[in-house]
């Protein structure tokens, strides 16, 4: 039950997210300010918003989850699915982002490419950014809702409970409105600062406690079968490892075409670099988030750990339900109920398990009333970050790629800056009518896969080859990536999971393939739309006429100089963070393999 | 831009510390039973009252040069 120390903590923290974005406010003068932070953040800011705002649902909720369901090897998601990318995207990619002056990454396509290509990636990024943060205002209202918040003062207030989803979905939206609004960019960035150490605050304490109790990484093992607390045992076959996917589709479906996809040409992440103070801070960026996002595993996927690995206990108080009876389930995690209150049990009677719960029901076995407070005031944070995230990606595209190109292209910059806001308001109402129609589907970390396995994963190959390849012309990057996502929908199309009925899941053209898990499906439709791209971008370019030379200097490599790491300490060069990185995580996957 | 954001952060963490310092002393020893009886909430306050004054020093040295 929460009591008023609770509730206090939650509501300073949301007088601080306002009071930040009002006393920016003054601060933003021009467009630059309220959609590129004025380009004045610096570095370790800037990295530490670059991991935050990918801290949306997927990442809190839905990593204690798959780490309840996979074990240990959920931080592939991490080691293979991020850190490379991001050192990728540091080293390699950011003096084009940066140096070329774009403000947004379809604007950098425009200038690479041609106009087709930046409306193309504009309007399918735009539309993704308000699905993405429309489920983030979908799963945090839902887990007000289950973990019952509001119960007690909506009770009080005589109001009927099943308003709590809609009062927590507005909510949820007007405080990220104000704060953009007020402070565009700058104010999201810092407010996605502040949502990181939050996080931490919250889950570190959680994580200590559920060590100690079981007896630490020992005993974790101790209670657990070894295909948990092992990330690289059995991957040699889909059938002996809990993920169901082998390595190579692992490591190039995960690490390398989605892992690149996301990381490298997401506007989301790749705006915190752009808003960065210098060439060498923007290169730093995704260098520094590289760091924390290395060790992030230990704070979100161990809660999910300790809750499958505690011995099975009434989880009737816990779960908050009113009810007396015994609740089935494992660990701290419940079974699934259907509407009816029975358990759902799959065909071989097997119950099912209610994952999502895992790391929810940690904070509320382990805390009591005090850091309770601050622990699902860091929830709330981390569902705020990433709709905020998305947010100011969408309001920033739309203005400058969508608005400003095609509908009114000679407007005064306090026009911009007006349309930006108003952007952010139409932005957020159609977030929330994406949230209602979210309340149709279940698993919002495999259909957030299921998306970017689409959009995304062509994406990287034509990034690749416009920054390396400076013969890749517009019309081989356009057909390359029309190409690559129908490719991606036709194999999504022709292949089924294990016991998947078509339709959403796939094989609505013809079932010609099982794979043995959604997610390995998921992978090998990334591989195939990211081949497919890579294959017509060249022949299409080879066939068209090339770009003239002078025109992509500062945009593909061999025609762009170096960035200069003269006069800087060892630790301001990307390179050497570069390498540092990597070591690190290889020594963690030998740790834990 | 002219915010350090260590300040808000600071005061942030500051104020959280204070408060779940000031809670977990004046507290029922009852309710850290499910926290393996450790006062969780007087020792993680101290621990953020600790990195909130350390933010706030860092911040109003980073501002006054």
């Amino acid at each position: 039950m929460l009591r008023i120390i609770d509730w206090t903590i939650m509501i300073v923290y949301f007088v601080f997210v306002l009071g930040i974005g009002a006393v920016l406010k003054r601060y933003v003068k021009t467009s630059t300010d309220f959609f590129l932070a004025g380009r004045s953040i610096p570095a370790w800011v800037a990295g530490l918003a670059f991991l935050s705002a990918n801290l949306g649902a997927q990442e809190v909720i839905g990593m204690g989850a798959s780490g309840a369901k996979y074990g240990i090897a959920t931080s592939h998601f991490y080691w293979i699915g991020a850190i490379p990318a991001m050192v990728f995207v540091g080293v390699f990619m950011m003096p084009f982002y940066y140096g070329s002056r774009a403000r947004s990454v379809p604007e950098y396509l425009r200038l690479r490419f041609d106009e087709k290509t930046r409306g193309l990636n504009a309007v399918s990024f735009a539309i993704m950014t308000l699905f993405s943060s429309g489920i983030s205002m979908y799963a945090m209202a839902k887990l007000i809702q289950i973990l019952h918040i509001f119960d007690a003062p909506f009770a009080w207030l005589g109001l009927p409970q099943a308003w709590i989803f809609h009062f927590s979905l507005v909510i949820s939206a007007l405080v990220v409105l104000g704060y953009i609004l007020l402070g565009g960019l700058t104010s999201a960035i810092y407010n996605e600062v502040v949502q990181f150490f939050l996080i931490v605050a919250g889950f570190l304490p959680l994580v200590w406690l559920g060590l100690k109790n079981i007896g630490g990484w020992q005993g974790l093992k101790a209670n657990l079968d070894p295909s948990y607390t092992h990330s690289w045992l059995g991957m040699s076959n889909p059938h002996t490892n809990r993920l169901g996917v082998e390595w190579f589709g692992l490591s190039m479906g995960l690490g390398f075409v989605l892992s690149f996809g996301y990381w490298c040409t997401d506007f989301l992440v790749i705006q915190r670099a752009m808003a960065a103070n210098s060439m060498n801070s923007a290169r730093c960026t995704p260098l520094i988030a590289a760091f924390p996002k290395m060790l992030f595993p230990f704070l979100v996927i161990l809660p999910g750990l300790i809750a499958i690995a505690l011995p099975t206990q009434n989880l009737a108080n816990l779960a908050g339900t009113h009810a007396a009876t015994t609740i089935e389930g494992r660990g701290l995690i419940p079974a699934k109920m259907d509407a009816s209150g029975q358990v759902i049990r799959d065909k071989d009677g097997t119950v099912e398990l209610d994952y999502d719960l895992a790391t929810p029901n940690m904070l509320l076995h382990y805390f009591p009333t005090g850091i309770l407070g601050l622990g699902l005031t860091a929830l709330l944070a981390s569902f705020m970050s990433g709709m905020a995230g998305n947010v100011t990606a969408f309001n920033t595209v739309w203005t400058y790629d969508i608005y400003q190109s095609y509908i009114n292209k000679k407007a005064s910059d306090e026009h911009y800056l007006w349309m930006g806001r108003m952007a952010t308001i139409f932005g957020i109402a159609l977030s929330i009518a994406t949230a209602y129609m979210a309340t149709r589907f279940n698993n919002i970390m495999d259909m957030l896969q299921l998306v970017f396995a689409f959009v995304n994963a062509p994406l990287f190959a034509t990034f690749l080859l416009g920054m390396f390849w400076k013969r890749t012309t517009g019309h081989g990057a356009f057909t390359g990536l029309l190409g690559g996502t129908m490719a991606a929908a036709l194999h999504h199309g022709l292949t089924l999971p294990q016991g998947g009925v078509p339709g959403v899941k796939g094989g609505w053209i013809a079932a010609l393939h099982i794979y043995p898990s959604e997610m390995a499906q998921n992978f090998w439709t990334a591989i195939y739309a990211w081949t497919t791209c890579f294959v017509i971008t060249i022949v299409v370019s080879l066939l068209t006429r090339a770009h003239d030379e002078k025109e992509l200097k500062g945009l593909v490599y061999s025609l762009t100089e170096r960035p200069t790491q003269q006069g800087l300490s060892w630790y301001q060069r990307p390179a050497v963070l570069a390498v540092v990185v990597l070591a690190a995580t290889g020594l963690l996957n030998i740790i834990f393999r | 831009m002219g915010l350090d954001i260590r300040l808000p952060i600071g005061f942030l963490f500051s104020i959280f510390g204070v408060l779940l310092i000031a809670f977990g002393a004046l507290s029922d020893k009852a309710i850290y039973e499910r926290s393996l009886g450790i006062n969780i909430n007087l020792e993680w306050g101290i621990v953020m009252l600790l990195f909130g004054a350390l933010m706030l020093f860092l911040g109003r040295r980073g501002t006054k040069v």
